[in-house]
């Protein structure tokens, strides 16, 4: 698989744009006025309407005409009331504990999976980018083994952990073999993406290779870094999702397939929306943790 | 006036224990991009002396950059062999690596944009051992200073205009006390003005330092206004085909652009390069490195 | 350009050598690692198993089936999502009122896992391929969509200036510029969409199936049959492989300007 990258902010040069003095981008005041502004603009209400006809289109199809195959499916009325509900019919909802820890798990998996793919991930590819004779010999290996779709070594990753580890760790680990090769992947094509010009900056003041590696390999390659964590988060939900729904006890993948089971509609439908929130939460937090090492891309950039 | 090239050009003034002279012999260089061989420079002889302002003219692609980036250690030479003060620093079978000691700015900058000024600045000599970080942040603050650049050690060079931008990169240069400054078509793109003030610039601080500059561009009023010595590069494969002494007192200013000696000089150059030029455009080839 | 000699050059050029060595040293030490019952390595089946276990089954017609299967679907969803996909995508390029429109409930949609929509669709479509086929279908489109809207935006903004300063009418814009500019973008949206693709097959196929490449690689671990698990395995990546660079040709067909020269 090879995963898109969106290209991150690029480094582009300013040709001629003088700015003298304080920065113009800043302050609570200038935040307030661009929201005031947007208010005036059609587009947030235009969103929002689009959301209002999804619900709307939920709501009609489902619980209001009745169609044929449509009334199998819970509406959003029935999802709500659940959801809400102190005494949910199927023991999920926001006040049932039961609905938390199976959050808890599935964000524990991830945070697991995400943690070793980063340690490992991201050393491999700054390497695997910067040095060529590296890459030549790990690059052929991580190409073949990538086209095997992740949830092909369910199977495998079953019997390689089975008596060894605890039976969390086939999941933790598809889950971090989706999000690894994400990371690892753009982690290259970071490095890859560096301007020549400045290595050899680099090299005219005297820099040593560790020089190199820290201060211009690491940065140089920081934004394609967290685009790769970013898609990595992404994928590696889908990977737990489906892992959790083929061997899991607790988890969110293992409630929608539990519910799907026993006939609790309504709960699948919770726990679908849960993934799509906890799941979006994440590349947010990501992105905002970005935003902040990399503050280079926010200043004078529009 | 014709001069042979090959001449090496004196200076009176090049100072007590002056270093930096540059030999360039015969020297070849062969590029095989996609299976191709292509004479970039052919048999290019010079010499520049210790301190001098060197400005070589060419049009695109006709191995200018081909020649400074061999002085710089960027890559080997196929022939021949480059001298600096009188040690080979490049033939075919040995480049010394790039170092402090021959500086360059390059054509778009590179200033690493993750970095602030004063990191970018204190960059050399923290790298290099010489200095402490903090010693180095410190010397880097009073080498802006007394290039007159104003407060702008917390930002980044996104921040900053081109011709700001530019000057930062010269200061980070001359941090290191280079023996030679390479300089690869720094005001190319520059609108006009901001170019001839970053050109005040460049002669300002190479009064207070004179040190050996290697200058390239296409911009021959630029070669002018700069140059000790101009050196006319033919089309590629590139050859030094003309060298003109320019022979105007520093500190130079903008008024010489209108004296009768200038546009003089400036008919020779013009016809000398106008040739090549116009075989360059013929030729339509795309630029190499 | 091209020539004998720089075919041999390429072929036998030092990174080719090194992969090739890489490769064959890491079979060998997988393959010692299952002998000398190394803790990871000694549960998953050697190389030289997998090779009986592949001769095994190329043999038998049900192998062929499952690759049939499988591709079929994989071409059926990822075809819908496509067709689908990508006028949806270009519509909200050209339409901003669209755009916002549709852009709302599609990222309040897209970060649920395809596979989270296997028991809805099972319950809503009469057929498990049809079950499958819109849960492969929903993981190739946001792909699709989120790709064709990249491009479309990183249009350089001259040339449709350009155009327009020719006289051009507003459907002419959209099939000289816009549409051939997107064209990189939605060969590689296609490309990724093909990779989760395969990968929604194989885990539907797991959790649901009767029939293709991943239920043959989910029942070789029920039936015990180890090796042929793997043989499933590089049958699915190979598959996956091929699609994509079918996808990555075509592209290349479709958009001769982006040669390197």
């Amino acid at each position: 698989m090879v995963f898109a990258v969106e290209a991150p902010a690029r480094q582009i040069e300013r040709q001629n744009e003088p700015v003298f003095g304080k920065s113009q981008v800043g302050g609570v005041s200038f935040a307030l006025f661009r929201l005031r502004h947007s208010l005036t603009q059609p587009a947030p209400y235009i969103g929002f309407l689009g959301i209002v006809s999804l619900l709307l289109a939920w709501y009609l199809l489902t619980e209001f005409f009745n169609l044929p195959r449509f009334n199998k499916l819970p509406g959003p009325v029935a999802v709500w009331t659940e959801f809400t509900s102190r005494t949910p019919k199927y023991g999920i909802s926001i006040y049932t504990p039961d609905y938390y820890m199976h959050i808890f798990w599935s964000v524990w998996r991830v945070l697991q999976a995400f943690f070793w793919s980063t340690v490992l991930g991201v050393p491999l590819g700054l390497f695997m980018g910067w040095k060529k004779t590296f890459r030549d010999y790990s690059f052929p290996i991580l190409e073949i083994v990538r086209p095997i779709p992740v949830l092909a070594w369910v199977p495998i990753a079953i019997l390689i952990f089975a008596g060894i580890a605890s039976r969390e760790a086939p999941i933790v680990f598809l889950t971090f073999l989706a999000t690894f090769y994400a990371t690892i992947l753009n982690t290259m094509l970071g490095v890859e993406s560096i301007d020549e010009v400045y290595f050899r900056a680099a090299r005219c003041l005297g820099s040593k290779p560790r020089h190199i590696f820290f201060r211009v390999v690491l940065p140089g390659a920081l934004p394609f870094i967290f685009t790769g964590l970013q898609i990595g988060v992404g994928v590696g939900w889908f990977s737990l999702v489906a892992a959790e729904m083929l061997s899991g006890e607790y988890g969110l993948g293992f409630l929608i397939w539990d519910s799907y089971v026993l006939s609790q509609f309504e709960v699948i439908v919770i726990a679908m929306m849960t993934l799509g929130v906890i799941g979006y939460l994440f590349s947010a937090i990501i992105r905002l943790v970005g935003s902040l090492l990399m503050r280079w891309t926010e200043r004078g950039t529009s | 006036m014709t001069m042979s090239a090959g001449v090496a050009g004196t200076r009176a003034d090049a100072g007590v224990g002056a270093s930096g002279a540059i030999n360039i012999r015969n020297v070849s260089k062969t590029y095989d991009p996609l299976g191709v061989n292509v004479l970039a420079v052919d048999n290019c002889s010079v010499d520049i002396a210790a301190g001098e302002f060197c400005v070589v003219v060419g049009p695109s692609g006709c191995g200018k950059t081909t020649l400074l980036n061999a002085i710089a250690g960027f890559h080997d030479i196929s022939q021949g062999e480059i001298l600096l003060d009188n040690k080979p620093i490049c033939t075919p079978t040995h480049t010394s690596p790039p170092g402090a000691d021959r500086m360059v700015v390059f054509q778009n900058g590179a200033l690493f944009p993750w970095s602030t000024i004063i990191s970018n600045v204190a960059y050399g000599p923290t790298v290099q051992g010489k200095l402490s970080a903090r010693d180095a942040r410190n010397q880097a603050q009073n080498l802006l200073a007394e290039l007159g650049l104003p407060e702008i050690g917390d930002r980044y060079p996104n921040e900053l205009s081109s011709g700001m931008r530019r000057r930062v990169e010269i200061a980070r240069a001359l941090i290191n006390d280079p023996t030679v400054l390479l300089l690869d078509e720094p005001f190319r793109a520059m609108d006009a003005l901001t170019k001839s003030v970053a050109q005040e610039f460049l002669l300002q601080v190479y009064d207070k330092v004179r040190k050996t500059v290697f200058f390239i561009t296409h911009d021959l009023e630029e070669a002018l206004f700069l140059a000790d010595r101009v050196l006319v590069m033919t089309t590629r494969p590139g050859r030094i085909k003309y060298a003109l002494k320019i022979d105007f007192e520093r500190p130079r200013n903008f008024h010489m652009r209108s004296s009768k000696r200038y546009l003089e000089l400036k008919s020779e150059v013009f016809s000398a390069v106008r040739e090549e030029a116009a075989k360059a455009f013929e030729a339509g080839e795309r630029e190499l490195a | 350009m091209w020539n004998a000699a720089r075919i041999y050059k390429s072929v036998v050029s030092v990174t080719v050598l090194r992969g090739a060595v890489s490769i064959l040293g890491a079979l060998v030490l997988w393959e010692l690692g299952r002998r000398l019952q190394v803790p990871f390595f000694a549960a998953v089946p050697a190389p030289s198993e997998v090779v009986v276990a592949l001769g095994k089954v190329i043999g038998s017609g049900k192998f062929w089936n499952d690759w049939a299967a499988s591709y079929s679907r994989v071409l059926v969803g990822f075809f819908a999502a496509q067709i689908i996909g990508v006028p949806l995508g270009l519509a909200m390029a050209m339409n901003r009122t669209f755009y916002h429109f549709a852009f709302s409930p599609l990222e309040v949609l897209r970060p649920i896992p395809p596979l989270a929509w296997v028991p809805t669709a099972i319950i809503f479509w009469p057929t498990t391929e049809l079950s499958i086929a819109f849960v492969i279908f929903l993981g190739a489109f946001f792909t699709v969509v989120i790709n064709v809207l990249g491009g479309a935006r990183n249009i350089d903004e001259r040339h449709i200036r350009a155009a327009a300063s020719f006289g051009s009418r507003r459907m002419d814009i959209f099939w000289k510029i816009v549409l051939p500019a997107t064209l990189p973008s939605i060969f590689t949206g296609m490309a990724v969409g093909m990779g989760i693709t395969w990968e929604v097959v194989v885990a539907a196929e797991m959790i649901a199936g009767k029939s293709g490449l991943g239920y043959f690689t989910w029942s070789s671990y029920v039936g015990g049959n180890y090796p042929q698990i793997i043989v499933g395995m590089i049958s699915i990546g190979l598959a996956g492989y091929i699609s994509s660079g079918l996808i990555r040709s075509l592209g290349k067909l479709a958009t001769p300007w982006q040669r390197q020269f």
